[in-house]
């Protein structure tokens, strides 16, 4: 990769000629020659970041009527598509021209940390949203004890990579405008006067936005919803513009994607571009290892990236949709990268145009003024979206952690009342200082070659974070001085392997040093660390700035005694999920008044603000006003956390710590806080489980009580219908002394009946409810099903021949024995034999008694050839009190049959059902294991069962 | 004229009982043993009083008295109710339903010709 051509966008456009074109399009593309006038260009600049402006607008207005557009899975996973700069948007085509495939590993690498690493950031939004985190750097001073100087080297080191990247976004644009606006034939304008200017117009320009919408006000959560609505809309007008051009040049420049590669493969040059090993050399499978880690880190690590992903995220739950809408947004936009890459290289003829240009040059040459155009505005916005989230992450960095700590030691500061203006006033300067040294970068480094690489480079600086970031989450023994260590050797180790050769190659310097090592000392060529001599560059750099950072950092880490303060905020990191707000331990000792700390919180933050908040902690806390609040650590820690929102988490601490008097904690005092909280946990978590249970125990007593009740109902109803009956029909012979006698026989006879049926009603209520409780009594011994069945044929033998029906009955000659109750289990076969003969017809009716014998248990089935039981009553039929069929043919069903049967059968390990639709009436089937273990069921158990079936 | 009775219940013997008591006191009685057949009795027969049974098959007491008083044709029959549920919310429900009148089972046959008698008593003047 160093040694392709790393001309970004084409100064030598004026020397590119046209060739001849192979398919016909020489007219159109000479049509092309013509420019676009700087008027329009630049009016459809200045229109697309208005519309980005009233976006951001409606998007704050919004929020402020309570009706936030970001709150939107949606919203945030386009968001974080800011991945995708103008290097993505021109640079990735200018790889797939000179390397193939290799614009690949910069995005699977995010795909790859989305899709594996999601938990990950998880645990980082959860951690920055609980201690107010601001930034990158103030997340990692937070973690190793709030120190100011981890966060002003992570600062510097952020301000070092990042502004040569911002560089890049501002010269792609300059460059895209430039080639828009020259005549494909004129000589280029070269280093003009006013066109230098215009970039740094450009550059104050989306510092007026992102002042506006990033520092617009002082917030302790440091969100800012119109800026990224605006960042949102802008991935979506850049995926559309240069999927537009992907479309074009595939279907209008050529017939499709398979036209366009079988044309690629007629190319020699551009077959061996396609194949993965190029030039003959074997796939640099450790360059390609390496990339995709690289972006795999900085797609977390990168300040916008962190800025979009964690501080600005409104709802953990949407990281679970952003994890797969964020790939496919990179795979869209991959997509054309190939065929425009291609495209170009067979349109304009191998190396005779900047390839980095063609999403521009292609609908230019072939006369599309308008697609070009919007080209130009996509690649705008993927430009300035990325300059306006990096300058306001930046901005914080700069403001926080290297301003004012500085600021924090001067007295005339310490004097000053409300300090928010100023507060704004330095991040603002800030983000006009980041954009004027990007500008300023620009201006100088314009026509190094560097510039290219800026961008992997900026990824290499930013991996330096990885170790300390991942391991303070994860591992508590994590230490200040290890990550510092890290860091510096990481750091250190960057500017000499990566940094530093790319200014030498850029020419300002002498190149000696990178080909023979300084002062000739070949072990120390910067490329060739130690005669490490197999790698390319960048792999080699992330290699040793890696391995020495998380060397020294496990290191230094392990040898070093951390301090108290360090130990505490490593739990409370790496335990954040374990924690309630409530329960969270808070390290602190001391005494405080109220009304300093009241004074502190308005100098950062207004005085209003710090009344408001001051008065809802109060009642938070169920103190009648502020005044009355506890003094305590408590307090303290939420004034601190407040503060650290503004100021990070360093300053803050300095801050606080300037207005109490504190106790020096010492590890014992930690660990003791620590078991205090632990305990204060363990009891909460006791009192949280036996609510539960008791809230469990409740609901299934009033679950029982419901049943219970609806069971006496029906047993009531059940009991007077009979005695409906009775009475009248007594009460009607009692009236009428002189009732004819057979009436009176009628009637007489009709009482007994009903009598009888109310004794069996009450017979089975009682023998049901005692089976229910547990209290039914069971004679179990060694049952032979065969005997059993041909006894019970027996039985119902005189009953089915009354009603002229015959029994048919299929037993195997022998089955093994059975333990069971075999009183209980003629009761069931007598119930199920007695309903069959109820239902069978009149004329033909049929019963048949099946056994079979299985290898669990045995199978019993009683069929009649009635009318069966309808589809709709199949449910129901083992409910108490649910009839099967019609009312006018069950003289003498109490409703219970059935359900005594199923508890019986279940009693003994079996099953019983109705079976299925045989087709001709009713089949029902109950089986017993062989090896039944009659458990004794607890009282209401399976009162409870049967109403979870009904 | 005799006064047409229905008689709606699923019980044979509750049937047998009631129909003998109706007839004893003079109506004209018809018997349904089910909410639809009651309904179909009702239109075609239109009489002036129907006991109808709360727990029926297919149609349930409290149905069938929304369908009657929601029918013009035969809205104005007098439904007296009889349930073997006598829980104060079934009294309440059967009320709300448009019941004329509400007896819980088992009922006194003296008790019910009162309550009978009474229903019908505003539209037999001269009886």
């Amino acid at each position: 990769m160093g040694s392709r051509k790393l001309a970004f966008i084409g100064r030598e456009a004026g020397g590119r000629h046209l060739p001849e074109l192979p398919f016909g399009r020489t007219a159109a593309a000479r049509r092309g020659l013509t420019m676009l006038s700087p008027a329009l260009v630049l009016g459809a600049s200045l229109a697309y970041l208005l519309l980005l402006f009233v976006v951001a607008w409606w998007a704050d207005a919004r929020s402020q009527q309570g009706r936030s557009v970001i709150g939107n899975a949606w919203v945030y996973a386009l968001s974080m598509a800011v991945y995708c700069t103008a290097w993505t948007y021109f640079g990735s085509v200018g790889r797939a021209a000179s390397g193939g495939v290799w614009f690949l590993p910069i995005y699977l690498g995010p795909t790859l940390a989305m899709v594996l690493a999601w938990t990950v950031l998880r645990k980082m939004i959860r951690i920055a949203h609980t201690y107010r985190i601001t930034s990158i750097a103030d997340f990692m001073a937070s973690r190793y004890g709030k120190s100011p100087l981890l966060a002003g080297l992570v600062t510097l080191i952020t301000v070092v990579g990042i502004v040569p990247y911002i560089a890049l976004q501002l010269k792609a644009v300059s460059s895209g405008y430039a080639l828009l606006t020259t005549p494909l034939g004129a000589p280029s304008t070269g280093r003009g006067s006013w066109w230098l200017d215009g970039t740094l117009y450009v550059a104050l320009a989306l510092a007026g936005f992102t002042m506006i919408f990033g520092t617009r006000h002082l917030d302790s959560t440091e969100r800012h919803e119109g800026m990224v609505a605006a960042i949102a809309f802008e991935s979506v007008v850049k995926l559309v513009a240069f999927v537009a051009v992907g479309v074009f040049v595939t279907w209008g420049l050529f017939g499709g994607p398979g036209d366009l590669f079988a044309r690629a493969m007629a190319v020699p040059e551009l077959k061996a571009l396609l194949s993965p090993a190029q030039q003959g050399t074997r796939f640099a499978y450790a360059q390609w290892f390496a990339l995709t880690m690289l972006s795999m880190l900085s797609v977390i690590f990168l300040p916008r990236q962190f800025q979009v992903m964690v501080i600005e995220n409104v709802d953990e739950q949407h990281l679970k949709r952003a994890a797969w809408v964020f790939p496919a947004y990179l795979l869209a936009i991959n997509v054309f990268v190939l065929p425009i890459a291609l495209g170009g290289l067979l349109y304009f003829g191998a190396g005779a145009a900047n390839a980095d240009t063609f999403v521009l040059s292609l609908p230019l040459a072939a006369g599309h003024n308008g697609l070009a155009l919007v080209a130009f505005v996509g690649g705008l916005s993927a430009a300035t979206g990325m300059i306006i989230v990096e300058a306001i992450a930046v901005s914080t960095m700069v403001c926080n952690d290297l301003v004012m700590p500085m600021l924090l030691r001067l007295r005339r500061f310490s004097q000053r009342g409300d300090v928010t203006g100023l507060l704004l006033a330095i991040r603002r300067a800030a983000i006009v200082g980041v954009l004027l040294l990007g500008y300023l970068y620009f201006h100088l480094a314009g026509e190094a070659y560097a510039l290219v690489s800026i961008g992997l480079i900026s990824f290499a600086a930013v991996a330096q974070f990885a170790p300390a970031m991942l391991g303070g989450m994860y591992w508590k023994g994590g230490a200040r001085a290890g990550a510092l260590a890290g860091l510096l050797a990481g750091f250190a180790l960057w500017v000499y392997t990566l940094m530093l050769p790319s200014i030498a190659k850029s020419g300002w310097w002498q190149t000696d040093f990178v080909a023979r090592g300084p002062f000739g000392i070949e072990l120390l060529r910067p490329e060739q660390l130690l005669g490490l001599t197999s790698l390319d560059y960048l792999t080699h750099s992330l290699f040793w700035s890696l391995l020495a950072n998380v060397g020294l950092y496990v290191m230094v880490s392990l040898l070093r005694t951390p301090k108290a303060r360090e130990t505490s905020q490593a739990l409370l990191f790496v335990d954040v999920f374990d924690r309630t707000q409530a329960s969270r331990p808070v390290f602190w000792r001391g005494r405080a008044k109220v009304g300093d700390l009241l004074a502190l919180t308005g100098r950062f933050l207004g005085e209003a603000r710090a009344a408001k908040l001051f008065d809802d902690y109060a009642r938070a806390r169920g103190a009648p006003d502020a005044s009355r609040i506890e003094p305590d650590a408590r307090l303290v820690q939420f004034v601190e956390t407040e503060l650290a929102g503004a100021i990070g988490s360093a300053s803050a601490r300095v801050m606080v710590a300037s207005v109490v008097e504190e106790d020096k904690l010492d590890m014992d005092d930690v660990l003791r806080i620590l078991d205090e909280a632990s305990q204060l946990r363990a009891y909460s978590k006791a009192l949280e489980n036996a609510t539960a249970e008791l809230r469990a125990a409740n609901q299934r007593l009033e679950s029982l009580d419901r049943l219970k009740d609806d069971f006496m109902s029906s047993v009531t109803h059940e009991l007077r219908t009979p005695l409906t009956s009775i009475r009248a029909l007594a009460e009607l012979m009692v009236d009428d002394p002189d009732m004819p006698a057979g009436q009176r026989q009628q009637f007489l006879g009709i009482v007994v009946g009903e009598t009888e049926r109310l004794t069996r009603l009450v017979n089975q209520v009682l023998d049901m409810a005692k089976i229910e409780s547990g209290h039914a009594e069971w004679h179990n011994s060694e049952v032979d099903l065969v005997a059993l069945l041909k006894q019970a044929g027996e039985t119902v033998h005189e009953l089915l021949r009354e009603r002229g029906a015959e029994l048919v009955m299929q037993l195997p000659a022998r089955v093994p024995m059975l333990r069971a109750d075999p009183d209980r289990l003629m009761q069931v076969l007598m119930n199920l034999l007695s309903n069959a003969a109820k239902f069978v017809p009149a004329q033909g009716g049929r019963v048949e008694l099946r056994l079979y014998a299985g290898a669990e248990g045995a199978t019993v089935e009683v069929q009649d050839n009635g009318d069966g039981v309808p589809a709709a009553q199949h449910a129901l039929i083992f409910e108490k009190f649910r009839q099967g069929g019609d009312a006018w043919n069950r003289p003498q069903g109490t409703g219970l049959g059935l359900p005594i049967c199923r508890q019986i059968v279940e009693h003994f390990g079996g099953r019983m059902e109705l079976r299925p639709d045989t087709g001709q009436g009713a089949c029902f089937v109950f089986t017993l294991p062989w090896n039944s273990r009659p458990e004794p069921a607890p009282p209401g158990a399976s009162m409870a069962a049967d109403g979870d079936r009904a | 004229m005799t006064i047409k009775i229905l008689i709606a219940d699923d019980e044979p013997n509750i049937l047998i009982s009631l129909e003998y008591l109706m007839k004893r006191e003079g109506y004209e009685v018809h018997i349904a043993r089910d909410g639809q057949e009651a309904l179909d009795v009702v239109r075609r027969e239109r009489p002036r009083l129907v006991l109808l049974d709360v727990m029926m098959p297919r149609k349930s007491g409290f149905e069938v008295c929304q369908e009657l008083r929601a029918d013009d044709a035969v809205k104005d029959t007098l439904v007296l109710m009889l349930t073997a549920k006598g829980r104060d919310t079934d009294v309440a429900k059967g009320l709300a339903m448009g019941a004329d009148a509400y007896v819980t089972k088992p009922f006194s046959t003296k008790d019910l010709v009162q309550k009978v008698r009474e229903l019908l008593a505003p539209t037999t003047p001269g009886a």
